[in-house]
């Protein structure tokens, strides 16, 4: 199923105010998980477990760690939902 | 009919879809088994999720093995979800960023202690805590990391494991007049959550490459959770105090 950019980003940012308990509205495309919004490893996990659960992909382990920013999430998500 | 066909198994430790207790949880109940998971902390909202992957649904209680009130509540919630155990799975371990790494030389007992704590000591802790659910005895198998040797890096996890081997014994001993069997499925390195927070795993994954008998694979958890799920069964049941290793025969190499 094809998903738009928009529709992940705004799902991202939904699971992110969820798990690590950051506002929506300070989650950007361009932020970087780490240092800006300081989400720890063990809630980026969950992040990946949730996005796995929402949008129906596998984020595989070794895929994890180059989704710096929200922007590597959204672009990898609806890569790999095409 | 599966080996656990009835049994009542207690899960800790499920934290991913790649911790070792989730594949333990998975494979017993493919086998027959009713589990009932534990969820630490922080981390309960991850197991809570991670348990909508298990084959069937299981319920959660929550359990941090270092809080009194969570293991003097621990056997009436588990009699909330089923009328006794058969088997416990420890699958915990906790070392801080200071007690591993190479800086053992320097580390201060509190780091240690805790380390010790949440790894060794918590497997009597809950064993006490699910004695008074044991019915007609019970079988509790706990995750190791062969502690006989020093290894890179692992420094006072490796100190913590060998005081897990041997509370396993001491266990094994004033419990098996109840037909309680106490044992240890003694793994190689696999890239969990866990082994993420080890520096220097990628030299443990060097040394099985190079001298593990058997092919070894650090993405496997798989045969670690089948040794752990047989030693669940009635078909162990004259061994306790076992360490069982599940690292390709690497145990027994010189070289």
């Amino acid at each position: 199923m094809a998903l738009s950019q928009a529709d992940v980003l705004a799902g991202i940012k939904e699971i992110v105010e969820e798990v690590a308990g950051i506002p929506a509205a300070s989650i950007e495309f361009d932020k970087n998980f780490t240092e800006d919004l300081e989400v720890d490893s063990l809630s980026m996990v969950e992040v990946v477990v949730a996005c796995e659960e929402r949008f129906g992909v596998k984020i595989p382990d070794e895929k994890v760690t180059d989704l710096a920013t929200v922007g590597d999430a959204v672009n990898f998500i609806v890569n790999a939902a095409a | 009919m599966g080996i656990l066909q009835g049994k009542n198994i207690l899960v800790t430790g499920v934290l991913t879809d790649g911790s070792i207790a989730f594949h333990i949880a998975k494979i017993a109940q493919e086998e027959g088994a009713n589990v009932v998971l534990t969820g630490f902390g922080r981390a309960l909202s991850l197991t809570t999720r991670i348990a909508g992957r298990l084959p069937q649904p299981a319920p959660i209680i929550e359990l941090d093995v270092t809080n009194q009130e969570h293991l003097d509540g621990l056997a009436a919630e588990v009699k909330k979800h089923v009328p006794h155990l058969d088997g416990v799975v420890h699958s915990i371990g906790f070392a801080p960023e200071a007690a591993l790494g190479g800086n053992f030389l320097n580390t201060a007992w509190e780091d240690v202690s805790t380390a010790v704590h949440i790894s060794a000591y918590s497997l009597k802790s809950l064993t006490m805590a699910c004695r008074p659910t044991f019915k007609d005895g019970a079988s509790v198998v706990g995750l190791d990391f062969d502690a006989q040797v020093a290894w890179p890096k692992y420094d006072w996890m490796g100190v913590a494991k060998a005081a897990l081997e041997s509370t396993s014994r001491y266990l094994a001993r004033d419990l098996g007049a109840e037909n309680v069997r106490i044992n240890l499925v003694a793994a190689g390195p696999i890239r969990t959550m866990a082994a993420k927070s080890i520096p220097g795993f990628d030299e443990f994954e060097k040394v099985w490459n190079d001298r593990s008998p058997l092919e070894w694979d650090v993405t496997d958890p798989v045969p670690a959770a089948k040794a752990a799920v047989a030693l669940l069964s009635d078909w162990f049941p004259k061994t306790t105090a076992e360490i069982i290793h599940v690292d390709g025969g690497l145990h027994g190499m010189g070289a």
